[in-house]
């Protein structure tokens, strides 16, 4: 691990990753992958099934480990610790400390369905980051303001919507002041009539909060609209990063082309 | 003689009886449910250790008979210095046994949770004890009620064997009766009556009601 620094210079970008493998057995789904994300930027991630876009993300929050490589938020090792001067495996405490900073939303929304719509916004800031009950109330009220669910405030999942569900997980995730959102597929579970609602909550997620993004997406119009920008991957790696206008109009790649005119012959 | 002078001569013993297996049947629940939880859980745990002292419990307890556990406890233990009155060893030696299988329903309970429940509470930056006992367990504990109900039931129907150790219970008096007036139908015939009602007619709904209230309460739905 000497080849990676302990922590980042102060210019370092809001997420790094530095040469990160993921390997499952045999298989390798992250081979060696880069990727910088600056504070406050929204990048969505595109590509075939199965090249590994949620174990990017499922690796930034922590609930994979990574095989190699290094991942840094805010420029401190997020999967590593220092320890006399060289990075070792986080321990349990250091990875709570630093999964903080980390937000996340499922395909499959995962709400805790025992919990109203409420209950489960107030549950992390209660549990986690320790407000009162009041304080937690009022946060959690806001923010189903925010996606546009107040008066759903004390249903339990099952009697929501698969587009509502998605809003509470939104609005969940975002209680607990995270600096970096991630979005696996939000949309892809939901009949197509509620995924707009779900797509100008993260229209608002970008506008109105201060929150990096990283977002995996098969909405390809939206992924142009709101992205700075976009990166494909593919066979473990990013093979192409750019702005949403050289990804979707001018892309460089061979592989890129011939997924965009996939998903466009699909539509 | 007719059952209703049976009743009337051996009524009271019998009703003795069932008392001594109420309480034997509550302590060994209240007994099993404790090692279900702490060898349910053991059985997840991370460390090896912790993990197999479980399995080797679970393993013992239930590929062994109840009978020689409860007189290893009752006629082995004192051997060791560890004396137990016979009604103390009687709801322990049950209560250690079916607390193996209710680990074992513990277990499986939570890892039937979806792990999209333990994923999203650990995006939550929970800790493993909150997403324990704030997410997974409540899921668990609904799904983990009817095998306890059944596990309840074979629970009062193993604490018999404590009459074998002179427990005065159910069985132990209509044994005594039987031994004295040889009535056998009318004292064998009433205790199973008796234990049956006991299964039937109070566990099984007893633990249909605490689901419906569980889940009423879990969900509101
Ligand atoms: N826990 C796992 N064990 C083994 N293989 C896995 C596991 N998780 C993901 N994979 C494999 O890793 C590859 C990438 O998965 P994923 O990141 O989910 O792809 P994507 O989100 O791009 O469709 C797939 O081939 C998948 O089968
Ligand atoms: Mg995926």
């Amino acid at each position: 691990m000497n080849e990676y620094p302990t922590r980042l210079n102060d210019d370092a970008p809001m997420v790094r990753f530095s040469k990160v493998s993921k390997r499952y057995g045999e298989l390798t789904v992250l081979d060696e992958l880069d990727l910088d994300v600056s504070a406050n930027e929204m990048v969505s991630i595109i590509g075939p099934s199965g090249s590994g876009k949620t174990t990017v993300l499922r690796l930034l929050m922590t609930l994979e480990d990574v095989s190699d490589g290094v991942i840094y938020v805010e420029g401190e090792p997020l999967t590593h610790m220092e320890r006399d001067g060289q990075l070792v495996p986080a321990n349990q405490a250091y990875l709570r400390r630093q999964r903080s900073k980390i937000g996340m939303c499922f395909q499959h929304f995962n709400l805790f369905p025992h919990m109203t719509a409420l209950e489960n916004c107030m549950e992390g800031p209660i549990q986690v980051l320790r407000l009162s009950k009041q304080e937690a109330r009022e946060r959690s009220l806001d923010l189903l303001d925010m996606v546009g669910l107040s008066d759903k405030r004390d249903q339990h999942p099952i009697r929501l919507s698969g587009g509502q569900q998605q809003r509470v997980a939104i609005a969940r995730a975002l209680a607990m002041r995270p600096k970096v959102m991630l979005l696996d597929e939000v949309t892809s579970a939901l009949d197509p009539e509620v995924i707009g609602e779900v797509l100008n909550v993260i229209r608002k997620l970008n506008a109105e909060h201060n929150l990096t993004v990283l977002m995996v997406t098969h909405q390809m119009g939206f992924a142009k609209e709101i992205s700075d920008r976009v990166c494909f991957v593919y066979n473990g790696k990013i093979a192409e990063a750019g702005p949403p206008s050289q990804i979707f109009d001018a892309p460089q790649n061979p592989r890129t082309k011939q997924f965009l005119s996939a998903v466009l012959q699909a539509n | 003689m007719t059952y209703a002078e049976f009743l009337n001569e051996h009524g009271a013993r019998l009703i003795d009886g069932s008392i001594i297996t109420v309480q034997q049947t509550i302590l060994a629940a209240l007994l099993a449910i404790a090692i279900a939880l702490v060898m349910g859980l053991m059985r997840l745990s991370s460390n090896y250790v912790v993990r197999s002292s479980a399995t080797v419990y679970i393993e013992i307890f239930r590929g062994t008979s109840l009978l020689v556990q409860l007189y290893w406890i009752f006629f082995v233990l004192p051997l060791f210095g560890i004396t137990l009155e016979k009604f103390t060893a009687g709801f322990i030696a049950v209560g250690m046994n079916l607390g193996a299988y209710g680990a074992e329903v513990v277990r499986g309970a939570i890892q039937s949770v979806p792990k999209g429940q333990y994923e999203a509470a650990l995006a939550l930056n929970m800790s493993p004890f909150s997403r324990m006992r704030r997410i997974i367990f409540p899921q668990a504990l609904i799904l983990m009620l009817p095998p306890w109900g059944n596990l309840f039931i074979e629970l009062l129907k193993a604490t018999a064997l404590v009459s074998l150790i002179s427990v005065t219970d159910l069985m132990f008096q209509a044994k005594q009766i039987n031994g004295t007036t040889y009535l056998s139908i009318e004292a064998f015939g009433s205790a199973l009556v008796i234990y049956y009602i006991m299964s039937r007619l109070v566990i099984t709904p007893g633990m249909r009601w605490l689901e419906r209230a569980l889940s009423r309460h879990m969900s509101r739905a």
